[in-house]
């Protein structure tokens, strides 16, 4: 079975990011950029359906910029076979990304598409979901187990009141979630033998997609800040101003 | 313009995250609303009273005795043509369903808006809530989630909407429910609770993290965790507060052996008044804490107890 794995470079997960000053974006240029951590735990997820007998061949796709292939080679380091990088300039919105990956699967012919829950820049939450439906295929989102059997595929998911089983025809895409698994860091041979790994390069007009946004960014503005208040001596002093002062308890 | 909204509901009627969906319909024109299960005439009726809603369509049948997205989005699609905007809570429910319908509609989704400008302009936070974007939408129909702690719900009461079948349509076959495993508890959700207190990677175990519960009871809070606590097993996933679990903004949020994480700020920046109890006294929490207490929580939460007790 072929796994198609969506990597989104994002900036890291520990930059605080700050909101350009003419409004129009938020401050990229010299920052920290990786892999999205829930795309980390899809290729992991991957990798270890590979070594359990159940992949035979995992594809990393990144949609964006030329350092994207960078992304691509992480993925291939933790064991994805091949990359395709859909190179393009424009910020790319979930609709145009998931349309370019319904073409890449009608290509590549993949049994299952996983991606991350959730890009941790956009926070949208939304391109699995559109693929799927895309596709015509079941789906299973925020997954914090997944099982091939029988031809099939059972998903554990995250949901508000905890935690919801569903089985799923294949082929069928899945999303994950942060309690999926750990990822594994690269090993020194394997980011070598990455670097020999083929990354193909292709424009989204060959996958026959217009990624021109739906959404007109108007302005981008910094939330209102929260000033750190007051330290308290004792829990004394703490309740009986959250009592008197607060008003909250 | 009329906007159809997809609810959840419990036994105790509309859910709290539902009603402020409603509350941001409300903004943009005429309401109806979508009420899909197995037995669910209760939920219809309260569906029917809230305020502003004047049509509820119910979908009732062993087809839609599980929420399952894929089913939804083929009922929700049936109905789009008669709609300007499709909403749904960010809930796990509605984040999985509607960017499903969005797609089949070819619309890009508008996810988890924080505010309304007009029926196009929309306010969504993005970056873990470090910045906020205003988007306008060229799209027919709008598919969007709504941030509950973001609009003040509408009430239980006060509306006499009518109540009539949801339309029938052909469902996909190739998702099936299995099981439910969801934690039980007697306190108020955590999304809609006025008080939560919230533990973090310095309860140290689960066997520890109960020592939140008599506090928790004595506020009528909700209790939450970060992810570190969640990660460790202290406590069942859907306790995480955070940029990817849930968003809360109670009056009171009480953050106990929590560092104060981007990530973990972004579920609960937006809560009224906030207290850090943290041995750190550099912890990031205390940046955003209205009262910050450095002590050590394993003696903070018996005074606290005590304290409270003295009323
Ligand atoms: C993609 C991604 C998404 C994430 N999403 C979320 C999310 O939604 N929610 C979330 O919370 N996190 C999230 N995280 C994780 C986040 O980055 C932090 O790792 C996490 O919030 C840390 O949890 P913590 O504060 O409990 O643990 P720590 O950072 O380890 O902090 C523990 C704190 O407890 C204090 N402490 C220890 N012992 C005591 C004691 N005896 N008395 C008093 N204080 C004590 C310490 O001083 C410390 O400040 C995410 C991370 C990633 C990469
Ligand atoms: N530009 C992109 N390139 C590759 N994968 C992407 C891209 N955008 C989104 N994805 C995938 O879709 C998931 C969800 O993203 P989003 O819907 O934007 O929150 C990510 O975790 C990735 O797996």
């Amino acid at each position: 079975m072929k796994i198609l794995v969506p990597v989104k470079r994002v900036v890291d997960y520990n930059v605080k990011v700050r909101v350009k000053a003419d409004g129009t974006g938020v401050e990229t240029a010299g920052v920290k950029m990786s892999m999205n951590p829930f795309d980390e735990i899809a290729i992991e997820e991957a990798v270890r359906l590979k070594e359990k007998g159940v992949a035979t061949e995992i594809v990393a796709i990144s949609i964006g910029v030329a350092a994207c292939s960078e992304t691509i080679r992480t993925a291939l380091a933790m064991g994805a076979d091949r990359g395709v990088l859909v190179e393009t300039d424009m910020a790319v919105e979930p609709i145009a990304v998931a349309k370019m990956l319904k073409a890449l699967v009608e290509k590549e012919q993949p049994q299952l598409v996983i991606l991350g829950k959730q890009a941790i820049d956009d926070d949208m939450s939304a391109t699995g979901q559109m693929l799927a439906a895309l596709l015509g295929w079941p789906q299973g989102t925020f997954a914090s187990k997944v099982a091939v059997e029988n031809g099939g595929i059972t998903v554990t998911r995250e949901v508000d009141g905890g935690l919801e089983t569903v089985a799923l025809t294949l082929p069928a895409v899945v999303t994950t979630d942060l309690r999926l698994n750990e990822p594994r860091y690269a090993s020194l041979p394997n980011i070598r033998k990455a670097r020999k790994k083929p990354i193909e390069t292709m424009k989204p007009a060959d996958l026959g997609v217009d990624p021109t946004p739906r959404l007109t960014v108007l302005r981008v503005t910094e939330p209102p800040k929260r000033r750190a208040g007051q330290k308290v001596g004792s829990v004394a002093e703490l309740v009986m101003k959250l009592r008197t002062e607060a008003k909250v308890i | 313009m009329t906007t159809l909204v997809l609810l959840d509901y419990d036994s105790l009627g509309i859910k709290q995250p539902s009603r402020s969906a409603v509350a941001a319909a409300a903004k943009l024109g005429d309401i109806h609303v979508l009420v899909t299960g197995k037995g669910i005439e209760a939920a219809a009726a309260a569906a029917a009273k809230l305020p502003g809603v004047s049509r509820v369509f119910v979908a009732d049948g062993d087809d839609y005795a599980n929420t399952l997205a894929e089913t939804l989005a083929a009922l929700l699609v049936a109905m789009a043509p008669n709609y300007t905007h499709l909403m749904a809570a960010a809930t796990a429910s509605g984040k999985n369903i509607m960017p499903r319908v969005a797609a089949l509609l070819d619309s890009q989704p508008i996810s988890d808006i924080a505010g309304v400008e007009d029926a196009d302009t929309f306010i969504r936070p993005i970056y873990a809530g470090n910045a906020l974007v205003t988007v306008k939408s060229s799209d027919p129909i709008k598919v969007i989630t709504v941030r509950a702690a973001s609009f003040d719900p509408v009430a239980g009461e006060g509306g006499s909407a009518s109540i009539e079948p949801a339309p029938t349509v052909s469902l996909p076959g190739h998702s099936k429910f299995v099981s439910a495993e969801l934690s039980k508890s007697e306190r108020p959700e955590l999304t809609a609770a006025r008080i939560v207190v919230s533990g973090g990677r310095g309860m140290q175990n689960g066997e520890n993290f109960k020592l939140l519960d008599p506090l928790a009871d004595r506020l009528g809070a909700a209790v939450g965790a970060s992810r570190a606590a969640v990660d460790a097993g202290f406590v069942p996933n859907d306790y995480q507060v955070g940029q990817t679990g849930k968003i809360v903004a109670p009056e009171l949020y009480v953050a106990i052996g929590i560092s104060g994480a981007i990530q973990h700020l972004a579920g609960m920046k937006d809560s009224k008044v906030i207290v850090a109890i943290n041995k750190d006294e550099e912890a990031p929490i205390f940046q955003v804490a209205d009262y910050g207490l450095v002590q050590d929580l394993f003696t903070a939460l018996p005074e606290l107890q005590a304290e409270l007790e003295k009323a």
